[in-house]
Formats: C-alpha cells, sequence, structure tokens
C-alpha cells in the first residue's frame, strides 16, 4: 500500500458554519480544495498571509477538525476518522503559541509523557522517565528540568518542550504550526537548527507553517503559497523564490525586507490595493481577482486549477 | 568580510562598527565559577498549591477564619466526651430528676444540685446554662453545631458533585446538548427554592414519614431530608453554570488542542487538563457554599421546617430562645454568635482561597 509519497491531500475543504441569521448559516471557506504530497523526510514550506486558511489545513490534516470534504492519504492509506487514532503515533503537531499550548498544572515530564501514556508506549515507570529524558536531551533540555512546570521557561524552552512532546511517539510527520513565530530571533535560528538536525537524525517529515519567507525559503524543500483557503503556487523553495508565476507570490516575495539598505532601493515593492475578500463571501472565479493587476474577465467567471508551469512548479493563473 | 562591511554602512547610522575594536583577553573578564553559580541558581520549582497555600498564610484574615473553625471543630469533637449531659437527657441529679434545673443562667446551678455539692458531690457546670426542659445549653448549642456545619458540608458536596458532573457535560460537548442542558438549568433557576422546600416536606412526610422509623434517618427527621434533595435539585445549577463557563474558556486553549493531537480521549482530556485548571475555582465556591447552606438550614430550623426534635440545630435553638427572649436573652445569643462565627468565617476563607488561587488575581 506504500506509495511515493508519505502524505497525499487531495481537494481537502473545511468549511465553518457562520451563523448569520436567526437560522440561517453561511459557510466560512477557510480551506476551499486544497491539494499537495509531501514525500518522507521533506519539508514542505506553507505560506501566506494571515486568515489564509495555514492553520485550518495543519489542523485538518490532523483531524482535529474533521474536514467537509476531500481525502488525506498517510504512506497511500487514507485516513478517515475510524483508523485516525493509529496514524495519531504517526502524524504530530508543534503549536504556534508555547505558552498556552503547554497546560500550566503539569510538570514537563508529565507534558512530554502524555502521547507516551496515551499510547502505552513504555512497560514500567522507569522506561517511561528514561524514555522522557532520552527526549529532553534530544530537544537540549537538562535532566533537572523534568520536574518544573511550564511557566519556569523560557518561550524557546517551552518550544522545545512542545517539539519533544511532539517527537515522543516517534512520528513519520509533523506539522509545525508557526512554530518559531512567537520567538525572538536569536532563539528562532536555534529552534530551526533543531528542526533542522532532527530531520537529518530522524528522518521526520514536515508541514512548515509560517510567515515570514525567509525563514520558510531557508527550511523548506518545496513551498506552498495560500491565498483565501486556496493554493496558487507551489514548486521547489528555490524556484519559487527565484521566478515566481503567481502575482500574488510576487507581491508576497516583494514584501520581504532586504537586510541591505541599497539592494533594497533598487527593488521594487508591488503593492496589493485592497482588502482579502471576507472568505464568507468569496469572489466568483478566481479568488485573488480583486486584487490582481492582471484581472480580466476570464478571471471572473473560471476558477483557475494548478497547471504545471515546468519542473513541478505549479500554478494557478489564467494569465502567466 | 569586514571591509565589505564598512563599506555598506551608511554614513548616518550609529551601528557600532565592531571592525574597529580589536578585542583581546585584555578587554573582557572572566567570570568567577561564583558568578557563574549566580546564573544557575533559580528559584525552587513551585506547583501551584503551594504557591496559593503560602499566599492564602500571608492573608490575616483568612488565617484568622481557619483558627476560629479549627478552634469551633475541636470543641464540637471533643465537648461531648468531656460534658457528662446529653442533647436531649433531662438533668438529673443522684439520679432523680431536677425539675428545678429549669432555665438556669450560665454557670449557675440548680437548688437540687446546690444540696448534692453540699454534700460533697460534683456536678459539671451548666456553661450556657438550661433550656425550659431542664437541659445542657450547652451541650445542645454543641450538637447543633454539629448539625449544622454537617448539613452545610453535606449539601455543598452534593452541590458540587451534580454541579460538576452537569457543568463538565454541558460545556465539553458544546453545541445541542449545551444548548438543551443549559435550558433546563434556567428552568430550575426559576423556581421558587423555599415553596419546593414547603411542599416536598409535606408531601414526603405523608409518604416517607412511616419507612424512616427505625433507620438512622429518623433523627434527622424527614425535613432534613427534603432539605438535601432540594439541594440536589436546585442549588447545583449555579455551580454547573460556574463549571460550564470555565470549562468553555479551558477547553479552547492550545494544549487541549495538543493533547487531542496526541490521541488523548475525552476522558483524559477532562480529567488531566480541564479539572485541574478549574479546581481552584470549584474548590472556592464550594467553601463559598458551604455558609449559604449552613444559613439556609437555620433558616429553615428557625420556620420550623428543620431537624426533628429533640435533636437541635442552631436554627431551631434560635427559633425555641425566641419564646423567652426577654428574659433569657443569652439563650438567643449564644446559637447567634456560633452562626456568625462559623458563616463569617467560612465566608473570610472563602475569599482568601479566591485571593489566593485564583490566577487572575495575581499581583
Amino acid at each position: 500500500m506504500s506509495s511515493e509519497y508519505l502524505i497525499e491531500v487531495e481537494d481537502l475543504k473545511q468549511y465553518f458554519p457562520i451563523k448569520t441569521g436567526f437560522f440561517k448559516t453561511t459557510p466560512l471557506k477557510a480551506v476551499d480544495g486544497v491539494t499537495f504530497n509531501i514525500k518522507p523526510g521533506e519539508t514542505l514550506g506553507l505560506v501566506g498571509e494571515s486568515g489564509c486558511g495555514k492553520t485550518t489545513v495543519g489542523r485538518t490534516l490532523l483531524r482535529l477538525y474533521e474536514p467537509t470534504s476531500g481525502t488525506v492519504k498517510f504512506n497511500g492509506e487514507e485516513i478517515t476518522a475510524k483508523n485516525m487514532a493509529e496514524h495519531r503515533k504517526n502524524m504530530q503537531m508543534v503549536f504556534q503559541d508555547p505558552y498556552s499550548s503547554l497546560n500550566p498544572r503539569m510538570t514537563v515530564e508529565d507534558i512530554i509523557g502524555e502521547p507516551l501514556d496515551v499510547h502505552k508506549m513504555y512497560s514500567n515507570k522507569n522506561e517511561r522517565r528514561e524514555k522522557i529524558l532520552a527526549l529532553m536531551e534530544l530537544v537540549g533540555l537538562n535532566a533537572e528540568h523534568a520536574t518544573r512546570y511550564a511557566h519556569e521557561f523560557s518561550g524557546g524552552q517551552r518550544q522545545r518542550i512542545g517539539i519533544a512532546r511532539a517527537l515522543a511517539v516517534k512520528p513519520q510527520f509533523i506539522v509545525c504550526d508557526e512554530a518559531v513565530s512567537a520567538l525572538d530571533v536569536s532563539i528562532q535560528a536555534q529552534v530551526i537548527n533543531m528542526f533542522e538536525d532532527l530531520q537529518a537524525k530522524l528522518g521526520v517529515a514536515y508541514l512548515f507553517i509560517a510567515h515570514d519567507l525567509l525563514v520558510v525559503r531557508h527550511i523548506s524543500n518545496r513551498i506552498a503559497v495560500m491565498y483565501l483557503g486556496k493554493v496558487v503556487e507551489i514548486g521547489d523553495a528555490d524556484e519559487v523564490y527565484e521566478h515566481p508565476i503567481h502575482p500574488y507570490t510576487e507581491s508576497l516575495l516583494s514584501a520581504v525586507p532586504i537586510p541591505d539598505p541599497i539592494q533594497a532601493k533598487q527593488s521594487q515593492r508591488i503593492v496589493l490595493s485592497g482588502d482579502v475578500p471576507s472568505p464568507m463571501n468569496m469572489p466568483t472565479g478566481c479568488a485573488f481577482r480583486t486584487r490582481c493587476r492582471f484581472a480580466t474577465d476570464k478571471c471572473a467567471e473560471v476558477c483557475p486549477t494548478l497547471t504545471d508551469k515546468g519542473g513541478g512548479h505549479m500554478v494557478a493563473c489564467h494569465n502567466r | 568580510m569586514a571591509e565589505q562591511n564598512a563599506l555598506k554602512r551608511n554614513v548616518l547610522s550609529a551601528q557600532v562598527d565592531l571592525s574597529k575594536f580589536n578585542f583581546d583577553d585584555s578587554v573582557f573578564e572572566k567570570a568567577t565559577d561564583e558568578e557563574k553559580k549566580q546564573q544557575d541558581v533559580m528559584s525552587e520549582s513551585t506547583t501551584f498549591f503551594k504557591d496559593g497555600m503560602k499566599k492564602l498564610m500571608k492573608n490575616p484574615l483568612a488565617v484568622g477564619s481557619i483558627i476560629v473553625l479549627i478552634i469551633v471543630m475541636s470543641v464540637i469533637i471533643v465537648a461531648p466526651h468531656i460534658v457528662p449531659y446529653s442533647y436531649s437527657q433531662i438533668i438529673s441529679v443522684n439520679g432523680k430528676r431536677d425539675k428545678t434545673a429549669k432555665n438556669l443562667k450560665p454557670f449557675e446551678y440548680s437548688e437540687n444540685e446546690l444540696e448534692y455539692i453540699a454534700e460533697g458531690g460534683e456536678v459539671f457546670p451548666h456553661i450556657m446554662g438550661t433550656d425550659a426542659q431542664c437541659r445542657d445549653y450547652f451541650i445542645r448549642v454543641v450538637y447543633g453545631t454539629r448539625v449544622s456545619l454537617a448539613v452545610g458540608l453535606f449539601a455543598s458536596i452534593l452541590v458540587l458533585i451534580i454541579g460538576l458532573l452537569y457543568g463538565s457535560i454541558s460545556g465539553y460537548m458544546g453545541g445541542k446538548v449545551d444548548l438543551i442542558m443549559q435550558r433546563i438549568v434556567d428552568i430550575i433557576y426559576s423556581l421558587p427554592d423555599m415553596l419546593v422546600i414547603i411542599l416536598l416536606s409535606v408531601v414526603l412526610n405523608e409518604t416517607l414519614g412511616e419507612k424512616l422509623e427505625g433507620t438512622s434517618f429518623q433523627s434527622l427527621g424527614v425535613n432534613m431530608i427534603s432539605l438535601f434533595i432540594v439541594y440536589g435539585l436546585l442549588y447545583w445549577v449555579s455551580m454547573s453554570r460556574l463549571v460550564r463557563g470555565q470549562i468553555l474558556t479551558i477547553k479552547n486553549n492550545e494544549y487541549v488542542l495538543a493533547a487531542k493531537a496526541t490521541g488523548a480521549k475525552s476522558g483524559r482530556i477532562i480529567a488531566k487538563h480541564i479539572i485541574p485548571n478549574c479546581i481552584s475555582v470549584i474548590i472556592i465556591s464550594t467553601a463559598l457554599q458551604i455558609p449559604s447552606a449552613i444559613f439556609t438550614e437555620s433558616y429553615l430550623s428557625f420556620i420550623g421546617l428543620g431537624v426533628q426534635a429533640p435533636m437541635p440545630s442552631l436554627g431551631s435553638l434560635a427559633n425555641t430562645a425566641r419564646e423567652g427572649l426577654q428574659s433569657y436573652p443569652y439563650k438567643l445569643i449564644f446559637p447567634a454568635v456560633v452562626i456568625c462565627l462559623i458563616v463569617l468565617s467560612l465566608n473570610l476563607l472563602g475569599d482568601g482561597l479566591r485571593d489566593a488561587f485564583d490566577p487572575k488575581l495575581k499581583k
């Protein structure tokens, strides 16, 4: 049953019903038909502006939300609500906020040990403790930290605790939901290096959700760009960065600050006009057409699909 | 590299050009071992509970009320073993009923007792005097306090159990289940509790009265049982609302989502993540529930719906004292003072607990 890809997501949709009247509900299309694949040991970066559905994709992948439609396959096997319990061992998540994602009433040992408890992955208490200490060492925490509570740690250390928890069940795939966004730059670098080390050591695949484009470029093999619940461009990291095709990607990349004032002066910022349309009231056709420089009549009628522009660089745009 | 940096620098930049400095060991002083140690030492790991207790012990009102409660508790536990009278016993001297021992003042002896003492006998003093039926009043107050405290405690535990279960199910399930369960709570909220207690005690008297005879419930009386039933039926609603509100906020925390992502089941999530995080609020409101239950019991006993005679409760003692209020005012004062002491100290303790454990009030 195994296939080339570890994770295959096909036409994943996640609508949330929002009450708009007394008896009326309107679906909020958080994720609207997303398709991508992740190979074993690969990192897929997922970027996009706030509210475009990045986090929802990650959470729906792990069945923290029940998807409206679409399939997620793990190692070629389709994941359903029934067999998700077994797959929890293979798929884990690192959360954005290291402050709210750790239970303040549990010691570090219990936080990291929870997945072990849930999946009964030890035979006695000594084995549990050994496993936890090994995990703590793996992420760079001292053994004496085990009996402390989460509030006694700094943000970077807390994020390490969260990563150790995700690694406890030896998953093959980890969703990093803005795992470094809440950290300051020096700690970000440490944690990102740790992610890379762990990938080299354990061969895990990541879905790396972030809005810091430079970080994503650094860590990702491939990158997917999302806009209003849809993937508009996907391809190799360098290819997407060097030759963005979709007008949204172009403008997104032009907003990346360049750490060199002379180069920054020469580069041109593509500023988008208008606001992101409400996901409850999406424009017809291409979701981006209301802010696109190249929008034509066709964009308003037909929703563009991802088409290969060469070398696995897929773009959803009529005009490029 | 240094040259490149120098070229790129803006003339007006305030950034320090590090290349102009030459760093060698003389510029920096190495940290001594002692200084390194200073960096290592962290404050002792404290649990949430220890932290809260520390704060509680710093609150003079809370400490005072704990002391008062301990004194009251030890008196009601120890006194019946020391005082040779029982709450329903009519005082007798030398095996004979002492009819002169009616309505004695505190520490006063009756004529017969005085005679007996003169003959060389020993009589335990009536610390609070006696009542109209020649019974020692002190022991009656002690038993009354026992009954009132026990009723308060059990009623609160009843409220806690039902409210906790109902509230956590309603809050955790959410959606339609929550909607229906909360409407039921709304209906119960609108029932007049006194009316229900009175109606229930009338009905239960008819149906249960005979069956209770000879069982341990008899001394409690039908009224008390209906009081407990009413607590079980009506008073849990505010507790359940509190628990529901707490759970609604906690269940949206990312650590609950993280537990779900590890594959934890609902039972584990409630027991390990949700309850520990709202337990302080629950304990506090239970502590505040006890005085209100004591108050309700006293109030019901006062209007004649409380414990069955001859079992005393603080409220029924106050009620009987009403009759001879002008001649024997101390009979009202003793139970009233005890009620005040217990209710006040429990309330102050509850407030202290809230201040110490509520993370939102952290200074």
